[in-house]
């Protein structure tokens, strides 16, 4: 638990991750090297990335060791992010099929 | 001014609610919701959530626009390879960055550790050590657009390799996060001549707070540049590998 004074950690903890973090980078550029494509190349960039960011927040950033209070108010918020990407992914959409027509590419 | 008393929760640390019945013990009780956190750290995360917002609204711009081109996107993977005399290899600086942001992290973290066991000259080693890195991260970046504008021709509103709005988000994204990686280094330096003093020991008084600053100032300015970090991962992810 996070006490008075900060945020102390044994060194060992700090050093896992960090090397954590090196393999997981290493194996996102991996899945651009070896030419990955498709629904596959999306999956493994997105595991990959949310791996090395939740790593990155809860160990590096001390949120794993944060009272809930502050956790929640820094975590909840962003999910707001998801309904906005659905909103213009939609919009996007809407978008490239009236270029579509209009300029007589695409679909 | 009113001076900060850094023990203003009744309760000690040790003294609260664990879990869900904390969390509503916290937000429901007097004063500070944030119950072992001093405000510093407590604004930085607030900025940091603000700054979120901002980098997603430039991610999900760009989302849109390259989801409602009807030009093909630019060859990401191409565009942004390198030749060291051989064939070019893919990305490759691009790999070499994200390993020297990483490092700079972990050299954070180290120097978060060492503030706290108030060890002073390995702190402010370690803050040099990552200041050192971000500058070198900004370089490259400099390198590299340098060279998409020079020899590719790239420009905000037109490019030679396909869909115009290429130019655009590049530039915005990565320029907004390389002036945040400039600013970091610019505060890990001032942070690290501070604790190389030994301002945290002797209770110097900052020159624009007239406070007395502590060793949590370094932990604060870790999570600016993990933060930092972190959206590098998201623009690596989505701008760079999709």
């Amino acid at each position: 638990m996070a006490h008075a004074e900060g945020q102390q950690h044994p060194l060992g903890v700090y050093i896992k991750v960090w090397i954590l973090l090196f393999v997981l980078s290493a194996f996102s550029y991996l899945v651009d090297y070896m030419h990955v494509q498709g629904y596959l190349r999306w999956t493994l960039i997105l595991i990959f990335m949310f791996l090395k960011a939740g790593f990155i927040m809860a160990v590096f950033m001390h949120i794993k060791w944060e009272r809930l209070a502050l956790s929640l108010a820094i975590l909840v918020p962003p999910t707001v992010l998801l309904v906005f990407i659905v909103i213009m992914s939609i919009e996007a959409d809407y978008t490239f099929i009236t270029r579509g027509i209009f300029f007589g590419t695409g679909t | 001014m009113v001076p900060q008393d850094p023990n203003i929760a009744i309760k000690q640390p040790n003294e609260l609610a664990p879990g869900m019945s904390g969390l509503t013990e916290d937000w429901s009780s007097d004063q500070r919701a944030f119950k072992n956190v001093s405000w510093g750290k407590a604004m930085m995360w607030i900025f940091l959530l603000s700054d979120t917002f901002i980098f997603s609204s430039f991610l999900i711009g760009y989302m849109t626009v390259r989801m409602s081109t009807a030009v093909d996107w630019p060859p990401v993977s191409e565009v942004f390879s390198l030749s060291f005399g051989g064939d070019p290899i893919p990305l490759i600086l691009i790999a070499i960055m994200t390993f020297i942001l990483i490092t700079s992290s972990g050299t954070m973290v180290l120097a978060v550790n060492y503030g706290y066991r108030k060890d002073r000259k390995k702190t402010a080693l370690l803050l040099l050590i990552t200041a050192l890195l971000g500058a070198s991260f900004v370089g490259m970046q400099v390198f590299e657009w340098t060279k998409l504008i020079v020899e590719e021709g790239v420009r905000p509103w037109a490019n030679p390799m396909g869909a115009s709005q290429f130019g655009s988000v590049f530039f915005m994204v990565t320029g907004f996060h390389g002036f945040h990686v400039s600013v970091g280094v610019l505060f890990l330096l001032l942070i690290a001549r501070k604790v190389w003093r030994g301002d945290y020991d002797t209770g110097k008084k900052g020159f624009f707070t007239s406070q007395k600053g502590r060793y949590e100032i370094v932990e604060t300015m870790g999570l600016y540049w993990h933060f930092v970090d972190l959206v590098w991962v998201f623009i690596f992810a989505f701008f760079y590998l999709w």
